[in-house]
């Protein structure tokens, strides 16, 4: 089973959001990862950018699939993770740690309910994995 | 049955494959097709032995001119250049000829390799990072390039110059059509001026006409207004010209047939299309890349492949699949035999007969050679008679290039004449003496 | 005999290799004389002109780049060498004839700018073609532009965007395809503007009669059906599909890369389609070349042909051919490429068709079934079979049952390396899981067939017993497996001296 630390919130798109005063941080889960199989390239929007809720922010790519990255929440990024750029394998090492992709200043904190709960998620990707299990 | 001089089957082997299958008749596996629509009518001749089917096309072969048979100024995009006589042998070795994509890399270093080196040499010729293992020809190379900085600046308008190939402007023009694209073509004169809200500027070097073009300064304000440059090139001028990567162009794009392609009435060629590192995440088409297998011998491979259609689907760079990855391995055979000493000497060739022929023609009344602007290996040919001195020269036995009037606008009427390595002193005397006489015949017009 | 070396003697190899590269074998120097002079050119070119950079092209001498590629050569596996069971390739024998047909002086020392009356061979060819290929789609007109099947994808879903336009129909932007179509379908409908939508496949492999019409509405520009499918079946209920697409105003494409198991059996033109391109590198055995090229012409209904893109080869009034002007035809979508085609592809398939004729085409596509179908008999008591119905031309495995026992599909296509087999395409279909879609053609003879089962089964039963032995295949090819990852997480593509 996937890890799911309690500390974050999730959204059904397998990202994970760590919430910090106004500065929320986005990555996405250890289940997306494992599904994705080794990251070979990140693509994250640059400082400053606007992400959305629900739109895409960037892209992870193994060798033989490309997956949007969904945007948790809204905001203004205020730094991307170089280290993941250069380093994409970090996504499969340490998904919730170096493997970060963007900070971001919430726009609505209003947002947040609408993310799962670590519980909400594990049940989730319960459902996802045994769609997935033929 | 026996009608298939390939299949493999007696009427033994099938009898007992219909007996394994547990059916009487192929028939029986049809039940899916549509009864009124099987087994229809062709209309196909009947079958040929091998030996009728090559007197067949010898005979249909043979009523055509051979570019080979007499004086032949014809060149553009297609040039009729000296292929070693080892290229064919190599590059057509059934191994590569009868090898699909190189989808099982364990079993395709060869073609893997071969692509790999082609990149690597035309990366040197084209002082470019990154090239792609082919596009179909030069004008889809173009077409692509402009897609490719549409996504990569956001914006629709691309600017091309009039003194690009007139095929490669009218391809361009009809992929445009489905993002619907502005086109606009200017004069390269002007390209530098109507920089500003294009995606690109579109430039050729040497152009259409072989003429010399100042490419850096275009380059210089398609960045200065947040676009990006894309010359279109050919593989031998390269040897002797500062090289795109040299002027500050992002995507180089060309025909690759002159490197050892036979001309075959227009394809199969191949396309070339190079960009700068920072680009290659847009780039259309496989790439090969290095890497080793899991004892650490070095191996090569597809990569980047998030980029294509088999797995981005419409998401993909392009929809390219099947490419011209013979063309490419054909194009590294030559460049690895001719070397930069004979690929040198072919472009130096060329360029010295063309001025010696212009200096021949432009001793003549009433002939115009060019623009005055230096030129390469080939020159636009003014006379009296326009786009019609093919016609007259074609009596004579000679071929010269398209009328420019018909796909140049603003450009005058007259053909264009291209000199290459294969281009004889002969050559060269029986066209000047043929324009002489063809401008003699005519009388001037007055005034 | 001391044959094939693995560090060539003198070569700058830093690493473990098959074969040294171009740049590894090089030497200063050296050089053939295979065109020399032009010296006088260096003060015809003004100096701001002048190449500033080097020119760093390898320095060899002819025999050791005929040694060079020699080795590649022999460390490709091809269909002159065996077995190339690629589903959806259709890698059949490529005949010799059609190569040397291509290769007359009078096909290939040709140039595309040559008036019309110096190449009236050529452009008969080129009609004849015309002619003989909408006879056998069952369709009017045909182009022989584009330079493979997803050209002509992109050619047709071009003009069927003319063809909505000029009857005044201009709010059509989606395309529609099957969840079992090729990644060409969409990626060409992108490239024509249009946004994509996808329809799954029902229990039988069809499409979903009952999903494609609630998918249909007045904004759908056409939809894309391969047939037989990319599961290597006949569409059960084609006319219907067909029909509701046109009730919809839409108009139908067949992607005509399984054409061959159509040769002589039905006409996509006799099945409701507008329109079907046809791989001549597939279904005419013309050399796949490592890649391509191919040739992909698109045969269309009369409805279409305005939009036809330019030019196509006339024959006029005296019995001469030639190529039609811009100005003759101006609904024309314009030039898809430089020229008429790929010339050299289409005299092999002219070649190939001329030679089997009308009988031998019809005994193509039914022997294509018939091993497949045979084969499929075979293999089936190891593997578990896609979708339970008799496939045409070739059949999708699923290797569901080996991967619960340790092995995947992959694992598989590398352990058929081991047995002297090109592995069949694997994880395509996306719909199939650990999909194995086998394409045996009509050119292997029952005793290739037989072996080829024989091979599959040996690593079935292996699988059973001893699944982590196949996991190192391919031991046996030139190379072992190799690391992908590595090479897309640092590209090096391309040669630079250290």
């Amino acid at each position: 089973m996937s890890s799911v630390p309690d500390d974050l919130k999730y959204s059904k798109e397998h990202e994970w959001v760590r919430v910090d005063g106004e500065t929320a941080t986005v990555g996405i889960t250890a289940f997306a990862q494992e599904q994705l199989g080794d990251v070979v390239f990140v693509e994250l929007p640059e400082k400053g950018a606007r992400v959305k809720q629900h739109s895409s922010l960037g892209v992870v790519e193994s060798v033989k699939a490309a997956s949007d990255v969904y945007a948790p929440i809204s905001g203004e990024v205020l730094e991307r993770n170089v280290k993941v750029i250069e380093s994409p394998e970090l996504v499969n090492a340490q998904p919730y740690g170096d493997g970060w992709m963007i900070k971001v200043r919430l726009a609505d904190k209003g947002e947040l309910g609408a993310l799962l709960s670590p519980a909400d998620y594990r049940s989730h990707i319960g459902e996802s994995a045994a769609a997935a299990g033929d | 049955m026996g009608q298939n001089p390939y299949s493999p089957h007696t009427d033994a082997d099938r009898a007992a494959m219909l007996a394994r299958i547990g059916i009487a008749s192929v028939d029986e596996l049809l039940g899916a097709v549509p009864a009124d629509a099987r087994g229809p009518a062709m209309g196909v001749p009947a079958g040929l032995s091998e030996a009728e089917i090559q007197v067949h096309m010898e005979r249909l072969a043979a009523l055509d001119r051979t570019a080979g048979a007499g004086p032949f100024f014809i060149g553009g995009p297609v040039q009729r250049r000296y292929i070693p006589a080892a290229v064919g042998v190599l590059a057509l070795r059934g191994e590569f000829l009868t090898a699909y994509t190189p989808y099982q890399p364990e079993v395709s270093q060869g073609t893997l390799q071969a692509i790999w080196e082609y990149q690597s040499l035309m990366s040197e010729l084209l002082a470019m990072d990154v090239v792609n293992s082919s596009m179909y020809d030069g004008s889809t190379a173009v077409a692509e390039a402009a897609l490719m900085a549409v996504r990569l600046t956001g914006r629709k308008r691309v600017v091309v110059a009039n003194e690009v190939f007139s095929q490669f402007r009218q391809t361009l023009a009809t992929y445009a059509k489905g993002p619907e694209l502005e086109i606009v073509e200017v004069p390269t004169r002007e390209l530098a001026a109507n920089a500003a809200g294009a995606a690109c500027l579109i430039v050729q070097h040497p152009d259409a006409f072989g003429a010399l073009v100042g490419v850096r300064a275009i380059a210089d304000a398609a960045h200065a207004a947040g676009g990006l440059c894309i010359q279109v090139t050919e593989p031998h001028a390269n040897a002797l010209l500062d090289p795109p990567g040299a002027l500050g162009v992002d995507i180089a794009v060309g025909e690759g047939q002159p490197l050892g392609i036979p001309l075959s009435f227009g394809g199969p060629h191949l396309g070339i299309i190079a960009c700068r590192d920072a680009l290659v995440r847009q780039m259309p088409g496989r790439i090969v890349g290095q890497t080793v297998d899991v004892n650490g011998t070095r191996g090569f491979v597809n990569t980047l492949q998030t980029r294509e259609q088999h797995i981005r689907r419409e998401k993909a760079t392009s929809n390219i699949c099947t490419n011209e990855a013979i063309a490419a391995i054909t194009a590294s055979v030559y460049l690895a035999l001719m070397g930069p000493r004979s690929l040198r000497a072919a472009a130096r060739i060329g360029v010295a007969r063309a001025h010696t022929l212009a200096d021949r023609l432009a001793r003549l009344p009433d002939v115009q050679i060019g623009t005055g602007a230096p030129f390469f290996d080939r020159f636009a040919l003014r006379t009296p008679l326009g786009g019609e001195l093919r016609t007259a020269l074609l009596a004579d036995g000679i071929l010269v290039g398209e009328g420019i009037g018909r796909h140049y606008t603003g450009c005058g009427d007259g053909v264009t004449i291209q000199c290459t390595e294969l281009t004889t002193d002969d050559d060269i005397e029986a066209l000047a003496g043929a324009v002489e006489r063809t401008t003699a015949r005519r009388p001037v017009a007055a005034g | 005999m001391s044959g094939r070396v693995r560090f060539e003697t003198g070569a700058r190899t830093e690493m473990p290799a098959l074969e040294p590269l171009l740049f590894e074998l090089q030497q200063p120097g050296r050089s053939g004389r295979h065109v020399r002079g032009g010296d006088e050119a260096d003060a015809l070119i003004p100096a701001a002109f002048k190449r500033t950079v080097p020119l760093p092209l390898p320095e060899l001498t002819e025999p050791q780049v005929v040694r060079h590629y020699t080795h590649l050569a022999q460390l490709n596996y091809s269909v002159d060498a065996g077995m190339y069971p690629l589903g959806s390739c259709t890698m059949k024998y490529n005949p010799k004839i059609n190569d040397r047909a291509a290769s007359l002086p009078g096909f290939a020392d040709i140039h595309p700018h040559q008036p019309d009356e110096t190449v009236q061979g050529a452009l008969r060819l080129l009609y004849e073609l015309q002619e003989l290929l909408a006879g056998i789609s069952g369709m009017d007109k045909v182009t022989l532009q584009p330079a493979a099947g997803a050209h002509a994808e992109f050619t047709a879903i071009l003009m069927f965007k003319a063809y909505h336009e000029a009857r005044g129909d201009t709010k059509r932007r989606r395309v529609i395809v099957p969840d079992s179509a090729h990644g060409t379908n969409p990626a060409s409908a992108a490239m024509c503007g249009f946004d994509v939508t996808t329809v799954k496949s029902d229990a039988r492999g069809n499409v979903d009669l009952d999903a494609l019409k609630a998918a249909l509405g007045d904004d759908v520009v056409g939809f894309m059906l391969t047939n037989p499918n990319t599961l290597g079946l006949f569409e059960e209920r084609v006319r219907e599909v067909c029909a509701a697409v046109h009730a919809a105003g839409g108009l139908v494409y067949g992607d005509g890369a399984n054409m061959n198991a159509l040769l002589g059996v039905a006409r996509p033109g006799d099945l409701g389609f507008d329109c079907v391109h046809i791989n001549v590198h597939k279904t005419f055995s013309t050399p796949h070349g490592a890649g391509g090229p191919g040739a992909g012409p698109l045969c269309v209904k009369s409805h279409l042909e305005p939009f036809l893109p330019v030019p196509r080869v006339i024959k006029d009034g005296t019995g001469a051919y030639r190529r039609e002007t811009a100005a003759e035809h101006p609904k024309s979508i314009g030039r898809v490429r430089s020229f008429i085609g790929n010339f050299g592809v289409l005299v092999r398939a002219y070649t190939y068709i001329r030679t089997l004729g009308e009988e031998g085409l019809v005994e193509t596509g039914r022997d294509a079934i018939l091993a497949a179908n045979y084969l499929l008999a075979l293999v089936r008591e190891g593997y578990d079979v896609a979708y339970e119905r008799s496939p045409m031309h070739e059949f999708v495995l699923t290797a569901a049952k080996q991967k619960r026992q340790g092995a995947n599909g992959l694992d598989i296509a590398k352990a058929l390396i081991d047995e002297g087999f090109h592995p069949p395409t694997v994880y395509f279909p996306l719909i199939v899981p650990e999909a194995l879609m086998i394409e045996p053609t009509e050119t292997e003879p029952k005793e290739t067939l037989d072996a080829f089962a024989d091979a599959l089964l040996r690593i079935a039963k292996r699988i059973e017993t001893d699944p982590k032995s196949v996991h190192d295949a391919p031991v046996k090819a030139p190379l072992r497996r190799l690391d992908e990852v590595a090479a897309a997480r640092k590209p090096v593509l391309r040669y630079r001296p250290s």
